[in-house]
Order: structure tokens, then C-alpha cells, then sequence
């Protein structure tokens, strides 16, 4: 067996709609060892969400179907497991926590009992050793125990995405999987859970995909990144692979496109355009209409996967020697 | 001297809630040069907004006086207000909320012309409006089409032609990009910069993502509670912050970079209610460094140091000054 906690293999996940097939999720590999962590970068529709459910199975079906692809969790191919047996996995091997703090918990229960409802389902322990348990889970998030019996309105935001982290750790899972966990919180609140998280994750060796938009909490959470676009990666590595040795023109595009703190430059340089309409995805490189290096053969061939050196891997036409290359490496503005 | 557009002294807004009153705005002060931009960053619940708002008179002032190229303007009647919208508009948050869903591209850009009766019939209306389409880069097909057919960037465009539509000399910008996806948003930020060189706008830019303020500002006040603790040129608030609220909030900034290391100030805490606040420094219970004197009495806004256009609100910063 390796040593590989999740690996995802090829996995495509479409949606059916009246207005013809989202392609959401196209053939993405990636995977993840214990303990580490994964960012998972891209802008709305990139496909992140999509494939946060696919490895949870919550996809909804329909309209939503994973295609085809495996994903392999401690090498099990949680794509075959029983409906009963993924009820089980859940929660207790992988968990997840929702983007959005206020309206993912349950308003008419007390945050002790959600707590404690994990534990119960999943554990063999008695109602009373579950309620114990969901107040040291609160106060391992830094909320004072006496406060499970408040119920989720009493909390402000920060303090419900606590509470939700505790759910989703509260059966020790080895996968934990959060969708944009510090999005709607005030940065010096998010600031605060991310170290909340940083220190949790160390503590409980608990392996994570962290899905945001935001490069800056990956640079503070994350041990690799992959870069979504149009449902595929298009680039993926260490955090030194991505943040100094930036292949890929969106990539690259992403970074033009935030302010730097450390510089002051006169004007953004934003990638041009907007993101492809998935139902109706470009033919050839996905990215090649808003691409400042796109050539002719970039509109017919669609890339593959090119690694650049172990575990830096970027899908451009550029890389497999086909096109000119573009003087792309290093992470300054491109001419 | 500096050409000050608007100046704000001593603005309040209060609101009565159940609880008691809330302190939305408490007292600030500030001035805005012509042509520049002034940056208001703070979290939510900091009063931001309300200032904004209150500024452009959308909602009444408790106290204070809100004074626009040289005339207090809470002293105008209805008809006066209505004349001066003409020079002072607002860009909306959220552009999926901003816009009325039954009405086309063009009646959106369309109705302030008609309101305030700027074209002579509906050639000259159909004109200006292609003109103002083309201004903030839409395309003219899309004249027809409602807002709900729009992606979150062209709408946001369609907000600032709404704000640009009888050309006016200040626009309050309440964080105009926050709803967008970053390379939109750049794209919006410099569309927003070209007008301001070609119409020699004023801003005010309300938000709280501390990296785009300084990108965008000429000035910047940060905002806790109510109260402006800090304000001062964008490069020298981000070299120097000298309130220890100013210095946790930059310290707390996730920097995508991985050069980039600044030391950690840590906050302990969340915002306090703006509900009948206690007196004394708002932030004096979550700051690391209060002394008794911070929980009885409000610090004053001075000047920092041999720096004449950096200003602080904190007793700290006051008595190294004696």
C-alpha cells in the first residue's frame, strides 16, 4: 500500500441541466499523504465545490453524476462503497466544513447537541459521554464549555465556524475537507481561525484540502496547491512551485490580478475576459481565449499534464514543446 | 491650501434599537482633497457604511456637520438635496442586489437622466446612455438585456454608469469589488482608476480588504466601533501604523507571498457591541498594551510625530507626545 491518504484519479463530475451539460469537474488527479494539506485554488465555477462534494459523494443526483474517475481513500475506491458504508465514512473518516458559518447549522438546536450528534452516530458512547465530549470539543476551539447549551443565533460568526470545526473534528477524522472556512469572516476573525486550524490539524495529524480563492491563506496554511480552471488544474506543486516558480499564464494572471502589499504598482494586470460558460467550454487549452501567449495550435490541441520537476506539474502547450515558450517562470509580471 | 471637496466634523448617527443606542458613527472627522481617494477599511460593524450613507445624506446625520465644496449640506432642503445628488452618487456592495431585476441595462442607466431631466427626449437619453456603456466598457448589444442575464462584473459596470450617469464630482464607493472574483475585480478596479484621471473624480472607497485600499487610496481611515482610530496617506499608514487596532488588523492581512513575513499581533476577542459603549478608548479591551487611562477617557485624534498628515487616536501615542 503507499502512503497515500486520498488520491483521486481522472475524476469527472457533470451536470445536467436544461441548458445542456455543466462540465464541472474534467479529469483531475490529485492526492494528499497524511497530515498534509492541499489548497485548492480557483475563482467561482472553477469547479472546486464540485469536486469537495464528488470526494464526500454528496454531489447531487441528479442533476449532478461523477462520470468517471476513482477516489482512493486509503485505498478504497470510495466511488464503490454502499450508500450505508459512506454514511459511516462520513463524519468519522472525512469530514467537511461549509463555507458559509451561518446558515450550516441546524438554528433550532443547541451547538452541544449538533456537537454530540456526530459523536453518538459515530461512536459507541452513551448520550451523557457524548455531551461530556462535545464540551471539550468546544473548549478545544476556544469557546468556553459552559456555552453548549447556547443555541447558534447567541454566536457571532467567528464563534460559529468554531463551533463547526469542532463538529467536523469531534470524531478525530483523518481527511477534513473545508470549503472557503474563512470567507465570510472579518480578517482579524479569520486570522484567528486559521490559527485555530494550523494548531488543531497539527495536534490531530488530520490531513486537509482547504478549498479558497484567497492565495493568501494558502500561503499561510497549506503544504501544496493545485490551480483549477474550468474544471481541470492547471497547474500544481509545492507552495515555492506555484508561488516563485509560476508556470502557467492563469496562474500567473491570478497573481497579477491582487494588490501586493510588499509593491506599489500603478495598475493591476488582470486577466483579460471571463471565465468560459461550462456548458460550452473553449475546443483546445481551456484557458486559451483569455491566454496573453495563446497560438494557433492552443485553440485545437488540448494540453496534458507536463511535470516540471517531482511534484511540479502544469498543463500547457508551452511545456510539452509544441508551442513557443512564453518566459513564464518566476513570479514577476510577464511582458 | 489644499482644495478640499468635502470635510465631515464632529458626524454622528445614532440609532435607537431595543437594547439601547447604537453608536454606529461616533464623532469623526476627516477631509477629502479633490481629485483623490480617500480609503475607510474596517471590519463589520465598524460604522463604515453608515458614514458612507450618511454622508450622501440616504440616511440623517445625529450631529455634526457634513460640509460639500464649502456649504454644510444638512442644512438643504429636499429640492437642494436633489439638485446636489447630481454631484455626489454611491456605487452599491452588491451588485446582485443593487439593480432592479425588472428593468433593462438601459432603463438602469437611463432613469437618474430621466429623474433629474438631463436629456431632451429619448434620441439624446438613448445617446448618452450608449456613451455611458461604452465609458465603463459594455458592450452596446447588451442594452436590452435584464440584469439577471449578466455576469457579477458587467453588472457592477452597469452600477458605475448608473453613479456616473449625470456626472457628478464625488462617488461614495461601498465596497464596490468585495462580491467579485479577483481577475474581475482588478479588471473593475482599473476602470474604476481610469475614470477617476479622465473626470477628475473623488472617491470615498469603503471596505475591508486591506490589500485593495492601499492599492487604490490616496488616504486611509480605519474605522473600529464607531470611531476613526487612524488616518493617514495609504504608504505611510502601511509602514508606520501606530494603533495597536491598526497594527493587528495589517498584521492579519493573509499575503500571498511567501517572502513576505511580518510579525503577528495576535487579537484576542471580538468586536465589542456598538450598543451604548462604555467610555473610554473602544479598543482599550482587546489592546495589549491598555493602561487604566484608556477606559476613562475618549482618546483624541492627533497628529503623529513630526508627520503633519498622520493622525491617531490613542493615549498611548497622546502621552509619548508630552
Amino acid at each position: 500500500m503507499s502512503d497515500k491518504l486520498l488520491e483521486i484519479k481522472n475524476l469527472t463530475i457533470n451536470y445536467t441541466t436544461e441548458d445542456g451539460v455543466v462540465n464541472a469537474v474534467n479529469g483531475i488527479d490529485f492526492d494528499l499523504k497524511e497530515g498534509e494539506t492541499l489548497g485548492l485554488v480557483g475563482e467561482t465555477g472553477a469547479g472546486k465545490t464540485t469536486t469537495a462534494l464528488g470526494i464526500m459523494r454528496l454531489v447531487p443526483n441528479p442533476p449532478g453524476k461523477v462520470i468517471s474517475g476513482e477516489i482512493l481513500f486509503e485505498g478504497k475506491d470510495l466511488l464503490k462503497e454502499s450508500e450505508d458504508d459512506m454514511r459511516a465514512i462520513r463524519g468519522n473518516f472525512v469530514s467537511m466544513i461549509f463555507q458559509d458559518p451561518m446558515t450550516s447549522l441546524n438554528p433550532v438546536m443547541t451547538v452541544g447537541e449538533q456537537i454530540a450528534e456526530v459523536i453518538e452516530l459515530h461512536q459507541n458512547v452513551t448520550k451523557s459521554e457524548a455531551w461530556e465530549k462535545a464540551k471539550e470539543m468546544l473548549e478545544l476551539v476556544g469557546i468556553p464549555g459552559p456555552r453548549v447549551v447556547d443555541y447558534p443565533h447567541q454566536f457571532s460568526g467567528g464563534m460559529k465556524q468554531r463551533v463547526i470545526i469542532a463538529i467536523s473534528l469531534a470524531c478525530n477524522p483523518k481527511l477534513l475537507i473545508a470549503d472557503e472556512p474563512t470567507t465570510a469572516l472579518d480578517v482579524t476573525i479569520q486570522a484567528q481561525v486559521l490559527d485555530l486550524m494550523n494548531e488543531l490539524k497539527e495536534k490531530f495529524k488530520t490531513a486537509m484540502v482547504m478549498i479558497t480563492h484567497d492565495l493568501g491563506v494558502v500561503a499561510q496554511v497549506c503544504d501544496k496547491v493545485a490551480i483549477m480552471y474550468a474544471g481541470e488544474i492547471v497547474e500544481s506543486g509545492n507552495l515555492v512551485d506555484i508561488y516563485e516558480n509560476t508556470s502557467h499564464p492563469y496562474t500567473h494572471g491570478l497573481f497579477g490580478s491582487i494588490p501586493n502589499l510588499d509593491e506599489d504598482i500603478e495598475r493591476l494586470n488582470p486577466i483579460k475576459g471571463l471565465m468560459p460558460d461550462p456548458t460550452n467550454l473553449p475546443t483546445g487549452c481551456k484557458f486559451h481565449p483569455r491566454c496573453p501567449h495563446a497560438q494557433a495550435l492552443c485553440k485545437e490541441k488540448a494540453p496534458v499534464t507536463t511535470t516540471l520537476n517531482s511534484g511540479h506539474r502544469v498543463k500547457c502547450l508551452a511545456y510539452e514543446g509544441l508551442i513557443k515558450a512564453p518566459a513564464l517562470t518566476g513570479n514577476k509580471e510577464v511582458g | 491650501m489644499a482644495d478640499n471637496i468635502l470635510e465631515v466634523r464632529n458626524l454622528k448617527k445614532h440609532f435607537n434599537t431595543a437594547k439601547g443606542l447604537l453608536h454606529a458613527v461616533d464623532g469623526i472627522n476627516f477631509t477629502i482633497e479633490r481629485g483623490k481617494t480617500l480609503g475607510i477599511v474596517g471590519e463589520s460593524g465598524c460604522g463604515k457604511s453608515t458614514t458612507g450613507r450618511v454622508i450622501l445624506r440616504l440616511l440623517e446625520a445625529t450631529e455634526g456637520e457634513i460640509i460639500f465644496e464649502g456649504k454644510n449640506i444638512r442644512d438643504y432642503s429636499k429640492e437642494e438635496m436633489r439638485r446636489l445628488r447630481e454631484e455626489m452618487q454611491i456605487i452599491f456592495q452588491d451588485p446582485f442586489a443593487s439593480l432592479n431585476p425588472r428593468m433593462t441595462v438601459s432603463e438602469i442607466i437611463g432613469e437618474p437622466l430621466i429623474i433629474h431631466k438631463m436629456c431632451k427626449n429619448k434620441e439624446e437619453l438613448t445617446a448618452r446612455v450608449k456613451e455611458l456603456m461604452d465609458t465603463v466598457g459594455l458592450s452596446q448589444r447588451l442594452l436590452n438585456t435584464y440584469p439577471h442575464e449578466l455576469d457579477g462584473g458587467r453588472r457592477q459596470r452597469i452600477g458605475i454608469a448608473r453613479a456616473l450617469s449625470l456626472n457628478p464630482k464625488f462617488i461614495v464607493c461601498d465596497e464596490p469589488v468585495s462580491a467579485l472574483d479577483v481577475s474581475i475585480q482588478a479588471q473593475v478596479l482599473n476602470l474604476m482608476q481610469d475614470l477617476q484621471k479622465k473626470l477628475g473624480l473623488t472617491y470615498i472607497f469603503i471596505t475591508h480588504d486591506l490589500s485593495v485600499v492601499k492599492h487604490f487610496s490616496d488616504d486611509i481611515a480605519v474605522m473600529y466601533l464607531g470611531q476613526l482610530v487612524e488616518k493617514a496617506p495609504a504608504h505611510k499608514l502601511f509602514k508606520n501604523p501606530t494603533h495597536p487596532y491598526t497594527k493587528a488588523l495589517l498584521s492579519a492581512i493573509p499575503v500571498p507571498s511567501l517572502k513576505h513575513k511580518m510579525e503577528r499581533v495576535r487579537l484576542e476577542g471580538e468586536i465589542a457591541s456598538p450598543i451604548s459603549p462604555e467610555p473610554g478608548c473602544r479598543f482599550a479591551k482587546r489592546c495589549i498594551h491598555a493602561r487604566p487611562e484608556c477606559v476613562s477617557a475618549d482618546p483624541n485624534l492627533i497628529e503623529v510625530l513630526d508627520a503633519r498628515d498622520h493622525f491617531v487616536a490613542c493615549h498611548l501615542v497622546d502621552g509619548m507626545m508630552d
